[in-house]
């Protein structure tokens, strides 16, 4: 591994001066001590990073990328420590300075924009005071004129109004408003590096944009030196110079951003290239799952009529050649939400969560609904689902109106409908065993006796790919794409015809997102079933689904095949949602 | 703010009606009735007649309960059947008492509960984390009766460092306006009055405030651990600020969060009066003075008190979330 990491380095900054090293990492690694002894979560790392340059440093979870760029910070957890080789920052040997010497670096040479901007703000402080005290703790402002420059570094990273936002707290910003915000500290005390962690990937796709274009910008102007950490390939791709890719503590390639990703030397790059939910047509990707050599053949052969065939594909999967209903049909769905006024008299407003959506689910077909959180398309599920009742409209499951029987037709209702949600972490009893997990809806619906319900069990596990010995183990002791199998298995336990994916695979690692993908549409073919697809990823999408719903503020704002809303977006909304993918640039350098 | 102070104000009327109805009903459902348990050895049906004709007790439920309730209204909670005196007069002259004794046993559990809790945290595994452990099991576990005889004997009757029993030695001379001891010796600057009564609140205080300290600690340790590797501060540290502001600002204020609830709670327990305590002591506050009328079947003083008690409980607790609004942002309601 570490032959490939050592020559690239130099052949990274072929031309550049010496001097413009800002940070040099030399054989570094780094030790967590546990009650097992040591655990090694980065081994032997080498890279540089030069003045103004973007490195990116891409794995998934668990890679140490996180942990090389806390080590840099002198940040690390406190089982954590620096055990082998250097980090020359400037000249200084950052794993042996002093802690109070470290103290004195961040904030004013080293700066950091954190992942989650929901958690990483001091919510019982308000935003202004946050960057105030890091300008008068490090001397560059005094107590009384911190807060005029705290006005002009939230303006710079375009907050609006900065100056009546730095009065409020964390709560009363959005998600992207944070992430400046925290980008405005980060970059408070002009630091030489810039560690940035994921600092987007918590938000939305339009928002993701929007910030990091000001993030780039920002750091260009000033010369800023960044290292990135990111999972998302496209996005490294997008931001940085160089791209360094670790896997499980390893640098395993590293160089220009370009190279990296267009010959990559590595296995594990190239499966990272492979997995990426890329904006490649679905066809080839179904195609390559399937291992039909006609199907690809009818894909690349007949481009023209790709709008015409992810109908067909829809057709072809629903039994029979006759005329076929919907396995569900939305008509002009409306919830109305009433909101608690504040006072105790006050009147309660309405909030239109869903507005007349229109949407039909073929039988055997895959329906994806996309848009931004808050637009809307939880809450269709959540009707589809009947755990909400449309206000007004109808939803139909089967020739059936959903929600209209007793109790009785409501259990029967949720035999056949089966939900599978965003995250595996919380939506498994943690106290449950994976068997019981999975066997918890056979036993709710009275499947048979104990004998039976096992050997189910055992089936269903089998069919995404479970071990039998992983059935006894607890939720805590999965990694996160083992806790969406169970849930996937748990959904199938009764044998639903409809599955509903609530951003089933948003929490996952593009790796791990793959497997998932694949296993969902392998569990398509073989048992029938029919998807409605919740996400906020357009990526996703475009792998799996056959027809699309772009919704926004609750409304629909376009609906067709995948291919058609892809290749020809009607609205300047769905426009921007498909530019906003990180990775577009990827795609035309491919 | 001032909505939710009213809007729980306006809460406390169906509280305390629904508390009212329980508590008529409670003395109305006595085997033989609360004319039975007046008298006791002295019942004759010939007296009881009179009685019940006298207290009204023979006519409609209904219009008993009425004239309770409009009783209740006009601030009439009935007469001690003990001692002769208005309930409401014999709880205000009793509450100081209970409150200084409050209090005292609060800035003991306060005052060593949260700096414990949060060294135990900050050094975890450490010596001082295992025996902020033991210290606060201690706390929770022994019961507060023996607690209390033991701190008696060890440090009033064997060393004799304190007063044995009482709010004031029976020597002292002082005048009383508030019926707060200590403020009142600080008032009138009898200041060695001031001493004494201080002095007499300690033990039981110390009593007193043993399991809320326990329960402190506890809270503020698990807050601690939980704050101090919260995301936002790392991101503090990486701002390169000053330690003690790290410390302050950010774990400590956040931490306190549910520290407040639970100090909250613990106040308005105490403050309902702490009868074990008040009687190992013989501390004249609400608690000795509710656990006397027990035993002397005092039926107006025990619904009256307890009616008491329950709006000071609320009252306690609506002082609590307000005070929670001014730490935490987030819960102010905004207009």
């Amino acid at each position: 591994m570490n032959d490939t990491a050592d020559k690239n380095p130099g052949a990274a900054g072929a031309g550049a001066q010496e001097d413009d090293v800002v940070l040099r990492v030399e054989d570094m690694s780094v030790d967590f001590r546990t009650e097992h002894g040591a655990a090694r979560a980065v081994a032997g790392a080498n890279l540089t990073v030069r003045r103004g340059q973007t490195v990116a440093i891409v794995g998934e979870s668990g890679s140490g990328k996180t942990t090389l760029a806390m080590a840099v910070l002198g940040l690390l957890a406190s089982n954590g420590s620096v055990a082998e080789g250097h980090i020359w920052f400037k000249g200084e040997d950052l794993g042996a300075v002093s802690p109070q010497r470290m103290a004195q670096l961040r904030g004013t040479e080293l700066g950091l924009v954190p992942q989650d901007p929901m958690t990483n703000l001091d919510p019982i402080m308000q935003i202004g005071r946050q960057i105030d005290e890091g300008l008068i703790d490090n001397g560059l402002r005094t107590l009384r004129d911190a807060r005029s420059r705290t006005v002009e570094l939230l303006d710079e990273v375009g907050l609006p109004d900065a100056r009546r936002r730095a009065s409020q707290y964390p709560h009363e910003f959005s998600g992207g408003m944070r992430q400046r915000a925290l980008i405005a500290m980060g970059l408070s005390g002009r630091p030489a590096l810039l560690v940035a962690d994921e600092p987007t990937s918590a938000l939305d796709v339009t928002v993701q944009r929007g910030i990091l274009d000001q993030l780039s910008g920002l750091t260009h102007e000033l010369g800023t030196a960044v290292l990135l950490i990111t999972h998302d390939l496209g996005l490294a791709a997008e931001r940085a110079d160089i791209v360094v890719v670790m896997y499980r503590g390893d640098i395993v390639e590293q160089g220009p951003a370009r190279q990296v990703l267009t010959a990559p030397q590595h296995e594990y790059t190239k499966r990272l290239m492979a997995a990426a939910p890329s904006l490649a047509s679905r066809r080839i990707e179904i195609a390559r799952e399937r291992g039909l050599d006609d199907v690809l053949d009818e894909a690349l052969l007949a481009p023209g009529e790709e709008q015409a065939s992810g109908a067909t594909a829809a057709q072809d999967s629903a039994a029979g050649g006759a005329e076929p209903t919907p396995l569900v049909e939305v008509r002009d769905a409306t919830k109305v939400f009433s909101i608690r006024g504040n006072g105790l008299f006050s009147r309660s407003k309405d909030f239109t969560a869903v507005d007349g959506v229109t949407l039909d689910i073929p039988r055997g077909s895959t329906v994806a609904v996309v848009g931004e959180s808050g637009s809307g398309k939880s809450t269709l599920a959540r009707m589809i689902l009947d755990i909400e009742k449309p206000t007004s409209g109808t939803i139909t499951f089967d020739g059936t109106p959903v929600g209209s029987g007793g109790h009785r037709e409501q259990i029967a209702y949720r035999r056949r409908v089966q939900p599978v949600f965003q995250d595996p972490y919380s939506s498994l009893d943690p106290l449950y065993s994976v068997f019981r997990a999975i066997e918890e809806p056979l036993r709710a619906h009275d499947y048979g006796d104990a004998a039976a319900r096992r050997a189910r069990v055992e089936e269903l596990a089998e069919q995404v790919a479970l071990s039998k010995g992983q059935l006894q183990r607890f939720p805590s002791e999965l990694s996160g794409g083992q806790r969406q199998r169970v849930a996937i298995a748990r959904a199938l336990a009764l044998s639903p015809e409809l599955v509903v994916c609530d951003e089933a695979v948003s929490a996952l690692d593009v790796v791990v997102q793959a497997q998932i993908l694949q296993l969902l549409a392998g569990l398509q073919e073989e048992l029938g079933l029919t998807y409605l697809f919740i996400t906020h990823d357009l990526a996703v999408v475009r792998q799996i689904a056959d027809r699309v719903l772009v919704m926004q503020q609750g409304r629909m704002v376009e609906e067709g095949t995948v291919d058609a809303v892809f290749d020809s977006p009607s609205t300047d909304y769905t426009r921007a949602l498909l530019d906003a993918i990180p990775g577009r640039d990827l795609e035309l350098a491919l | 703010m001032l909505r939710l102070i009213v809007q729980r104000l306006l809460l406390l009327i169906p509280l305390l009606l629904g508390l009212s109805v329980l508590l008529f009903g409670w003395v109305r459902a006595l085997p033989g009735g609360p004319v039975q348990a007046m008298l006791g050895e002295r019942y004759t049906p010939e007296a009881a007649a009179e009685i019940e004709a006298q207290l009204g007790l023979d006519q409609p439920l209904i219009v008993q309960y009425g004239k309770y309730l409009l009783r209740l209204l006009q601030g009439d909670f009935g007469v001690s059947l003990q001692s002769g005196r208005p309930v409401l007069e014999e709880f205000f002259t009793r509450f100081p008492a209970t409150i200084e004794l409050t209090v005292v046993a609060l800035v003991f559990a306060i005052g060593i509960g949260i700096p414990l809790g949060y060294v135990a945290a900050r050094r975890a595994g450490s010596v001082v984390d295992h025996s902020a452990v033991v210290v606060s099991l201690i706390g929770v576990t022994v019961p507060v009766f023996f607690l209390a005889f033991i701190l008696k004997y060890l440090f009033a009757v064997e060393l004799g460092w304190f007063p044995t029993t009482g709010r004031q030695s029976a020597t002292m001379i002082a005048t009383h306006p508030t019926n707060f001891y200590v403020l009142d010796g600080l008032l009138t600057a009898e200041w060695d009055a001031a001493w004494d009564a201080l002095v007499h609140l300690i033990l039981p205080g110390i009593a007193l405030g043993s399991i809320p300290l326990a329960i402190v600690a506890r809270m503020t340790r698990a807050a601690v651990s939980e704050v101090q590797n919260a995301d936002y501060v790392r991101t503090a540290r990486a701002k390169g600020i000053k330690a003690s502001r790290l410390r302050g600002q950010h774990i400590l204020k956040n931490a306190m969060l549910p520290v407040v609830t639970t100090i909250g709670l613990q106040v308005g327990l105490l403050l309902s009066g702490a009868v074990l305590t008040e009687t190992v002591f013989a501390f004249s506050g609400i608690g000795s003075f509710l656990a006397d009328s027990v035993f002397n079947a005092d039926y107006p003083v025990m619904q009256g008190f307890v009616l008491m008690i329950a709006v000071v409980y609320a009252l306690v607790n609506l002082l609590v979330d307000v005070s929670y609004g001014l730490i935490d942002p987030r819960l102010r309601r905004q207009q």
